[in-house]
């Protein structure tokens, strides 16, 4: 068997550029560094409360529990441990239905969520209740008023994300909260991309509960967390019953090095947020603009200021959007979300927002983050221009638009 | 002594684990980083296949043993459950079970099983563990497949206890569904398997990207994954030498029964893992023995570590009929690859202080 894996670190010139952190994030040697010593001399089931070797391992998963709740402002006790943000998604949209389902039977949410949050509606739906999919607007972002007509008095949660995963736009979470607290409803927010990344504070933020993911903030995967409210207290059905760790709402014996890992993973997040976000800030703004320099008719997905700094998505048009991917694997970006990115689907989410059909195809998901350098935004840009305008140039309709021929207006025969 | 629990990480995990946390990628993404993470989760569904002797197909990675339980049980969404009494809680707490009792000797009664098959039809999903956590005896799984088939009914065998320290054969042994953890042989924590017959209908429990066969949604933990098959592979090569630990605690049951002719021990004439030994001291709260044991720097438990926060007296043995004073006078000492036969010495030397000290006490005059 091989389980060695090449060494895949970015920077690893045998390596295409890594540019898709929306996917998953290379674990911060930082991070590794501190969750070896639990896989090696300190291996106790946490869960052992009788002899030394269990109170090792969970002393530090309390440390890791109290990291996780400070980068979001939450207390220690409101931190629940999951196996990674699917879990933690799944168990606060499906756990808060069936706890509060003989009062209550409606969840609004929005077109443009992970697909797990949207999976987890769906499964809800089948179940008997009902769900409101909020659009979005041509830059991503959900209108208020829609929200605050969407809730009834049925509504026992809303779940939206705060950074979406394919745009990197940031919803009004604030107001959000503040709209769901008023009408005394639920707020759920899926956070895997955002933790780490734009500063976060669930009681500023009126946030009852809150998915976390290890893997998409330079921690391990395996390993996420749900923040659960305790005033005003949120009460959830398990998904999974057992041992009855975490306060009943997680079985299961927690893997130390994980919430470890996870816990470091947040603390260096919250002491470099404001540096990482200026350097990704200008990296993106740089590869943005060198990209719009030189190619005409590139289109920008999503919003340009409600957004993560480190996430383009970008459509260019007249090009096959197979054909780029193919052109460019020095890179490795992502045409859409990593879970669908094996499909030749165009993405839920560009389809909501109105980009065509077309566009949609030849979008690509550029994801900046914690390794990437200037000399990769460089790289990247020109690989990509220079397959751009090659692709172009045997483009027929390329030939056409630069002719002035309204391509949409071309009634195409049929053969 | 507490292998049980949870066990040291093996050499060979540690080191797939550590490669496969350098390297990343996700195994959805379709380019190179992508591509490589993909290689590593599907190498390492083989070898966990092996273990089991089941074709890759049939292996679905979850977050640990209790997630596999909890997706067998609630994804079959069987009218009836029926668990043997002595199932670990990640079995019995998920859904509404009924009980199938064991016999004094600690085995599930499969005429009592039966019975209750052939009094209700509706369709049913039984589960019977291979070997218990506390008592290490081997449970009559393919048998109990067998009654189970002729109802129709599925069987789930929970055999996170047994894999790794006895040969696992899943489709021999009949099981439809097969739960594995990775810590209990010396993988990481938070991962495990579940094993799934071809023919099985499975509904996830987790909704999301359609990961695993679109029964387990999430971001594949690569890493834990390839620590998984890395110590399962040296488990299963190491099935022997394992065997061989039987030895020690056989020496270790000798030599309490040599100090104290009233001492018990549970299933010791029973087919039972190698490695574990329950064994009572009368008299002697197994949560005093526990803590002595853990000033002696020997890690031993009472019951199961999960509720182990909470010392009560071992649902296991009072489900075989053993009184609450002896139950409540039990510690399970579980040993593993690194045990050695200094560690039963310094096992009964702290076990035969604790004793005497005891009988000191019992005939010390009352004051």
């Amino acid at each position: 068997m091989t389980t060695n894996i090449a060494i895949a670190t970015p920077g690893n010139r045998k390596m295409p550029v890594y540019l898709d952190y929306q996917a998953t994030t290379p674990t911060d040697p930082r991070v590794v560094e501190a969750m070896m010593p639990y896989f090696t001399e300190m291996y106790g089931n946490p869960h052992s409360r009788s002899h030394l070797y269990g109170w090792q391992a969970e002393e530090a998963v309390e440390k890791a529990r109290g990291q996780v709740a400070s980068i979001i402002g939450a207390d220690p006790k409101e931190i629940i441990f999951t196996s990674g943000a699917t879990e933690s998604n799944n168990l606060a949209i499906k756990g808060v239905a069936h706890f509060y389902k003989e009062r209550k039977n409606h969840i609004v949410t929005c077109v443009t969520e992970h697909k797990c949050v949207l999976e987890s509606c769906r499964h809800l739906q089948q179940e008997g209740f009902d769900v409101t999919y909020l659009p979005v607007q041509k830059n991503g972002i959900i209108r208020l008023e829609d929200l605050e007509n969407a809730i009834t008095d049925k509504t026992v949660l809303v779940s939206i994300m705060a950074v979406n995963n394919e745009i990197g736009v940031i919803q009004p979470i604030k107001e959000i909260g503040a709209l769901c607290r008023s009408r005394s409803v639920f707020f759920h927010s899926d956070c895997a991309q955002a933790v780490g990344k734009i500063p976060l504070d669930v009681n500023a933020m009126n946030i009852d509960l809150m998915s976390i993911s290890g893997h998409k903030l330079y921690g391990p995967k395996g390993i996420g967390a749900l923040f659960v409210r305790r005033k005003p207290r949120v009460r959830l059905q398990a998904l999974m019953s057992g041992g009855g760790q975490e306060r009943g709402m997680r079985s299961g014996t927690l893997a130390t090095p994980l919430c470890v890992g996870l816990g470091a993973a947040c603390e260096i997040a919250q002491k470099e947020m404001a540096a990482e976000s200026e350097r990704l800030h200008y990296l993106r703004d740089r590869f943005y603009k060198k990209i719009m320099e030189q190619l005409p008719e590139v289109y920008l997905n999503g919003d340009l200021e409600q957004r993560i700094p480190g996430n383009l998505n970008l459509s260019f048009a007249y090009v096959e959007g197979e054909s780029l991917m193919m052109g460019i694997k020095n890179l490795s970006v992502s045409s859409g979300s990593a879970c669908t990115s094996a499909s030749l689907e165009p993405s839920y989410v560009l389809r909501a927002l109105g980009v065509t059909e077309d566009l949609a195809h030849t979008s690509l998901r550029i994801g900046l983050g914690r390794f990437t350098s200037e000399e990769d935004v460089d790289y990247a840009v020109s690989e990509i221009v220079s397959h751009v305008k090659r692709l172009r140039e045997m483009s027929p309709l390329w030939e056409m638009a630069q002719e002035g021929i309204d391509i949409k207006s071309v009634k195409w025969a049929a053969h | 002594m507490d292998f049980n629990a949870t066990a040291p990480v093996r050499p060979e995990a540690i080191e797939a684990v550590t490669a496969a946390l350098r390297g990343f990628g996700n195994p959805s993404s379709v380019h190179r980083f992508g591509r490589l993470a993909r290689r590593a989760l599907e190498d390492a569904r083989e070898e966990v296949a092996r273990l089991v002797n089941a074709a890759p197909s049939t292996i679905v990675f979850t977050s640990g043993g209790t997630e596999s339980n909890a997706l067998a049980l609630r994804g079959t969404n069987r009218a009836r459950v029926i668990a043997s009494s002595i199932e670990h809680d990640s079995v019995l707490r998920n859904v509404d079970a009924e009980i199938v009792s064991v016999t004094r000797d600690g085995v599930v009664d499969l005429a009592a099983l039966e019975n209750m098959l052939a009094q209700d039809r509706r369709p049913a999903l039984v589960a019977v563990m291979l070997a218990n956590n506390e008592t290490g005896i081997i449970q009559p799984v393919a048998e109990a497949a067998e009654i189970a088939h002729r109802y129709g009914a599925l069987l789930l065998c929970d055999a996170v206890q047994a894999a790794g320290k006895i040969e696992v054969d899943a489709p021999a042994l009949g099981a439809d569904l097969l739960s594995l953890s990775a810590h209990k042989l010396g993988g990481p924590k938070g991962v495990g398997a579940l094993y799934v017959a071809p023919h099985v209908e499975l509904k996830p429990i987790l909704s999301g990207g359609g990961q695993e066969r679109k029964l387990r949604a999430g971001t594949e933990n690569v890493p834990g994954i390839a620590g998984f098959a890395a110590a399962a592979r040296a488990a299963r090569e190491g099935l022997v030498q394992f065997a061989a630990v039987a030895r020690l605690r056989d020496a270790l049951e000798s030599r309490v029964a040599r100090l104290a002719p009233d001492a018990r021990v549970f299933g010791a004439h029973l087919p039972r893992l190698a490695n574990t030994s329950c064994l009572a001291m009368p008299g002697v709260s197994s949560e005093t023995q526990v803590i002595a044991f853990d000033l002696a720097g020997i890690a031993v438990s009472a019951g199961a570590a999960c509720s182990s926060g909470k010392v009560e007296p071992s649902r296991v043995l009072r489900a075989m009929g053993v009184d609450d004073g002896t139950a409540n006078s039990a510690i399970r000492v579980s040993l593993g690859w690194t045990s050695g036969a200094q560690d039963i010495d310094r096992f009964i030397e702290a076990w035969g202080g604790l004793y005497a000290a005891r009988s000191r006490a019992a005939s010390a005059p009352a004051a």
